[in-house]
């Protein structure tokens, strides 16, 4: 019987061996398509699973993972959630993610390239691999005074530090809160979503309205472009007598301009240059925008980062000076236009505060950011952000003269109300038709102080002016929160 | 005596000892794993559990010494290695289950089953001195065995558990009797067939070069696979009834060796399938499944999905190659990754480097049972080894096989892993079962002068049955007697009728004589 009892054995190998392939074949050659089933959660849990790093603002952690009892582990959660959530974002296992949870996730959840260290050394020490902090260049007092300033009213504000680009402040109002979303359970993190996203709500507050959303019409803000195109020209300087007239006939049609309320902004009819900016004066730098030409305009727009991709990491959407297609993009009325920030320019607030800050430090334009240092769970520091020079936007001279106009209409001008006693405060008001019938146009203003040895550069946006609706100009309704802003930034 | 004394084997047992410190070490070393991994600190009632598991072993390798010296070495390690590192999993399981809420205390029945199976196993060594003994209740085991296997049918005993009747519910505790009738069949089929083999073998008319057996020969064959059909239909139980027929197949080859045997037995196990898989729509389901696993019907449908299936693989793939460590799986995502899908939750934490290293273990434990049927000298020790060492080997087949992918999936658990006291008693009892026989086959023959002053030493010294061993005639103890330096071969060392008396037990005298009967049949 022993023959037959080898045969057997020999069958029960086979049956082992042909286990091993099978094995073999699931473990080794399937793995990776079995890993990328959608219905296969592992990966998902793993994202959400994981110990995440958490988001820290001044030493503050305002997005932390903390363990609890279900399926996760771990539960994202968010302090001060609707004042931050325009920076944080979410971390929403049934909603995806968003905003810095989303463009540093690598980091926080401690698979970035740079942390293979750690990993390596949690491989063989067993540890779960933890997740690296996030600590960002947000002041608390800019963010808060931005945050009250704006109140009720939809809107903006992005304030940057001129020297090096870091964003003080990035707030966009309405705003949500991130817990709601975050949530475990899945049907009121849905609802949540829903409402938020729902197209009959028109406060849309899952719009980053500092870096995205449908962007606005820069208004009169835009005027600092324009005037930096004229001084650079070498043609202008801010005494250069310009015409302004009642009233600018737009080249090649009917349509009449008029200034604000129907102002008349000299009873010369001409004035300079630096006068038009204090007064704001439409007609006069539509007729200066069509005589610097349309690709002047263009040039120096996109100095000052117009029409280029930017990453602060959060996505930024391009701020875009119309653009010159033959078929009617560089018509001088279309100039005329834009170089009041009217027409088809678009900006979002950042562009704006980044103007600003370009000309508070001497025309070099600083690369916004936001992400000052990631930290290792050890605390090492594994990326620190260096100050980047983004580009030469306009020269020092242009800078200079720049700020002394911007200086007279806060002084003397539009924006007076943003003055902060003993500190020299430099702006521009901006009131911009929305080109929608009926609706009250946004109020702008951009500024940075103290001018000499500027710390802060702003921008603020109220949509529809706000509470004060059409009887809003940038002046009224925008000034004073950037003036806030400043103020918070100055006094820390 | 003026002879040399013959090169004896000795009882040798170091080896196991050593064996056991590295199989406790992988187990224990698991389990404290598990805890540390998952909760930062040793497992509760960590030192009882390990304590419990080292005292297991010892205490078997111990009974061993005194009452199966010359057993196999490399069992028992083994043995214990696979419970403790299913244990291991086990508790990876409830601490799954307690961080998310619920109570689970898995492992501690399973630690408490664990120690009733082995010291089950202990005293199965210390009382059975001799396994032949067993071939005495043949019939008592086919009736045994069948009653097991029908018990869950008997209505307010049997109860159904996730589909499949296969539970019977005693004062409280449920016992799958299958996983014991396994046992009790083979004692069965090795006691039948070493009685009938010759008559398998030789009678009946060869028909297209096989020879068919006789009509009357195959009435227990067809009541075995009447039976195994019948756990298929009425208990719904796939596995099981393919693990008693193959086994069934087996054993008859073996004692055979005829092929037409396994061809037979091949027929009506396809005629079979044939027959449940175009008319058990349980079944169908189940092949359906293995198909198209990955179909989202097939996927969503529940009961009878590919569901669990599919999330074993994905377990499986996570694991890699190298698995994801002890307590870092996401196994609670699978149903069942404690019991019958225990192998994907070892393969998400050990990867295929851990699951291959097991089928090496389950590999070298088949072997040596069947290398225990090769060395013993009874036919019915042989067939009893054989069955015991290739149910280990089917269940495997048929519980990794389907998890897989080699075959449909059946509900059968792993030895010695998986959760589930029948199982791990069950199991236990095998293996007690091929340490006893090993320590016959192992066993040193006795030269006549050992026989006499051992008077009551060795099993090995009786009973051939095969025809071959007739010349060792009782009409021919002389030479023997007379002490012969080289201790004869088996088959001529038949024990001398004069010395029977003397050298071996009542018992052996009279299965001796059924199978000088048998043998006397024809050729």
């Amino acid at each position: 019987m022993n023959v037959p009892v080898r045969r057997l054995f020999t069958v029960a190998l086979l049956m082992v061996l042909t286990l091993m392939v099978s094995t073999t074949i699931i473990q080794f050659f399937h793995a990776d398509t079995l890993d990328a089933d959608p219905r296969n959660k592992r990966a998902t849990y793993d994202e959400y699973g994981r110990f995440r790093g958490p988001i820290v603002i001044a030493g503050d952690s305002v997005a932390v993972s903390n363990p609890v009892d279900d399926e996760y582990g771990y539960q994202r959660s968010y302090t001060d959630g609707e004042l931050y959530a325009p920076i944080t974002g979410y971390f929403s296992v049934v909603n995806g993610t968003s905003g810095m949870e989303r463009a540093e996730n690598d980091y926080l959840n401690g698979t970035a390239d740079d942390l293979w260290l750690d990993r390596l050394t949690s491989l063989f020490t067993g540890a779960q691999p933890q997740g690296s902090s996030v600590e960002l260049t947000i002041d608390p007092a800019a963010q808060k005074a931005a945050w009250d300033g704006l109140g009720d009213q939809r809107g903006a504000v992005v304030a940057i530090e001129p020297a090096t680009g870091k964003v003080l402040a990035l707030v966009s109002k309405p705003s949500y809160d991130p817990n709601d979303l975050a949530t475990h359970d899945y049907d009121a993190a849905n609802q949540a979503y829903q409402a938020l996203v729902d197209p009959d709500n028109d406060q849309q507050p899952l719009i980053n309205r500092a870096l995205g959303g449908d962007q606005y019409p820069p208004g009169s803000t835009f005027k600092l472009v324009t005037s930096s195109a004229a001084l650079e020209s070498g043609d202008y300087d801010p005494d250069t007598v310009i015409p302004a007239p009642v009233t600018y006939t737009l080249p090649g049609t009917s349509t009449e301009m008029e200034n604000y309320g129907g102002e008349i902004c000299s009873p010369s009819g001409e004035m300079t240059l630096a006068a038009a900016l204090q007064m704001s004066c439409n007609t006069a730098f539509a007729g200066l925008g069509v005589a610097l030409g349309d690709d002047a305009m263009r040039d120096q727009s996109e100095a000052y980062w117009f029409d280029h991709d930017l990453s602060i990491p959060l996505p930024v959407t391009p701020s875009r000076y119309p653009p010159d297609d033959d078929a009617d993009g560089s018509s001088p009325a279309k100039t005329a236009l834009a170089s009041i920030g009217q027409g088809d320019v678009r900006v979002t607030p950042l562009q704006m505060a980044m103007v600003s800050a370009a000309i508070a430090n001497d025309g070099s334009l600083m690369s916004p950011y936001l992400v000052d240092t990631v930290r290792a769970p050890d605390l090492d520091v594994v990326e620190q952000t260096s100050p980047d020079e983004l580009d030469r936007a306009i020269s020092s001279t242009t800078a200079d003269e720049m700020t002394d106009m911007m200086l007279s209409v806060v002084d003397d001008g539009t924006g007076t109300s943003a003055q902060i006693p003993g500190v020299e405060v430099a702006g521009k008001t901006g009131t911009a038709e929305t080109g929608v019938q009926g609706d009250a146009p946004h109020a702008w203003f951009t500024s940075f102080a103290p001018a000499d040895d500027p710390q802060v550069a702003v921008a603020v946006i109220v949509e529809n002016g706000g509470s004060l609706g059409s009887e809003a100009t940038g002046g009224r309704v925008a000034a004073p929160i950037a003036k806030a802003v400043m103020q918070a930034v100055i006094d820390r | 005596m003026d002879t040399v004394e013959p090169t004896v084997a000795r009882p040798r047992r170091g080896g196991e000892l050593w064996l056991l410190l590295v199989a406790l070490g992988l187990g224990i070393g698991a389990f404290a794993n598990v805890g540390l991994r998952t909760l930062d600190q040793l497992p509760e009632n960590f030192y009882l559990y390990s304590g419990v598991l080292v005292v297991l072993g010892f205490g078997t390798h111990i009974v061993l010494r005194f009452r199966a010296p010359y057993a196999d070495q490399v069992m028992l390690p083994i043995a214990i290695g696979l419970n403790g590192i299913g244990l291991a999993a086990i508790y990876r399981y409830d601490v799954s289950q307690r961080l998310r809420g619920s109570d689970s205390t898995l492992a501690l029945g399973q630690v408490q089953m664990s120690a009733l199976a082995v010291v089950m196993a202990c005293v199965l060594i210390f009382v059975l001195r001799d396994h032949r003994v067993l071939r005495k209740f043949t019939y008592t085991a086919m009736i045994v065995g069948l009653l097991l296997v029908l018990l869950p049918l008997v209505p307010g005993l049997g109860t159904t558990i996730n589909g499949a009747q296969i539970w019977i519910n005693v004062a409280g505790f449920s016992f799958q009797p299958a996983e014991v009738a396994k046992i009790v069949l083979a004692i069965f089929f090795a006691g039948y067939l070493v009685t009938n083999r010759d008559t398998l073998a030789l009678a009946g008319r060869k028909v297209l070069g096989l020879q068919l057996p006789r009509l009357r020969d195959l009435g227990p064959i067809l009541l075995v696979w009447a039976a195994s059909l019948g756990v298929l239909v009425f208990e719904n139980d796939l596995g099981t009834s393919v693990l008693f027929f193959g086994l069934f197949v087996a054993m008859l080859y073996v004692a055979t060796e005829r092929i037409s045997w396994v061809i037979l037995g091949g027929g009506l196990l396809v005629a079979a399938g044939i027959f449940v898989a175009t008319s058990i729509p349980h079944v169908q389901q189940r092949i359906e499944a293995w198909i198209h696993p990955f179909d989202q019907a097939i996927y969503d449908k529940s009961p009878g999905g590919s569901g669990q299936l599919v999330q074993g693989l994905f377990a499986l793939a996570n694991g890699g190659t190298f698995g994801t460590g002890w307590g870092n799986d996401y196994s609670r995502l699978v149903p069942f990754s404690y019991s019958d899908f225990i192998y994907t939750a070892l393969g998400e934490q050990l990867g295929l480097t851990g699951l291959l290293g097991i089928l090496i273990a389950y590999l070298i434990l088949i072997e040596r049972g069947m290398r225990t049927a090769i060395k013993v000298r009874d036919g019915f020790g042989k067939l009893l080894a054989t069955g015991l060492a290739f149910t280990m080997a089917l269940q495997l087949f048929v519980v990794v096989g389907g998890i897989t992918r080699v075959i449909p999936l059946t509900g059968l658990t792993l030895p010695f892993i998986a959760q589930g006291g029948s199982s791990v008693l069950a199991n236990w009892l095998v293996v007690a079962l091929l340490l006893r026989i090993s320590d016959a086959a192992r066993r040193p023959r006795p030269s006549p002068s050992a026989a006499r002053s051992r008077p009551e030493a060795s099993p090995s010294t009786s009973n051939p049955w095969r025809p071959s061993t007739r010349p060792a005639s009782p009409t021919s103890p002389a030479p023997r007697r007379s002490g012969s330096a080289r201790p004869p071969q088996g088959r001529v060392r038949s024990v001398p009728a004069a010395s029977r008396g003397r050298t071996t037990p009542r018992r052996s005298r009279r299965s001796s004589g059924r199978a000088a009967r048998t043998t006397r049949t024809p050729r």
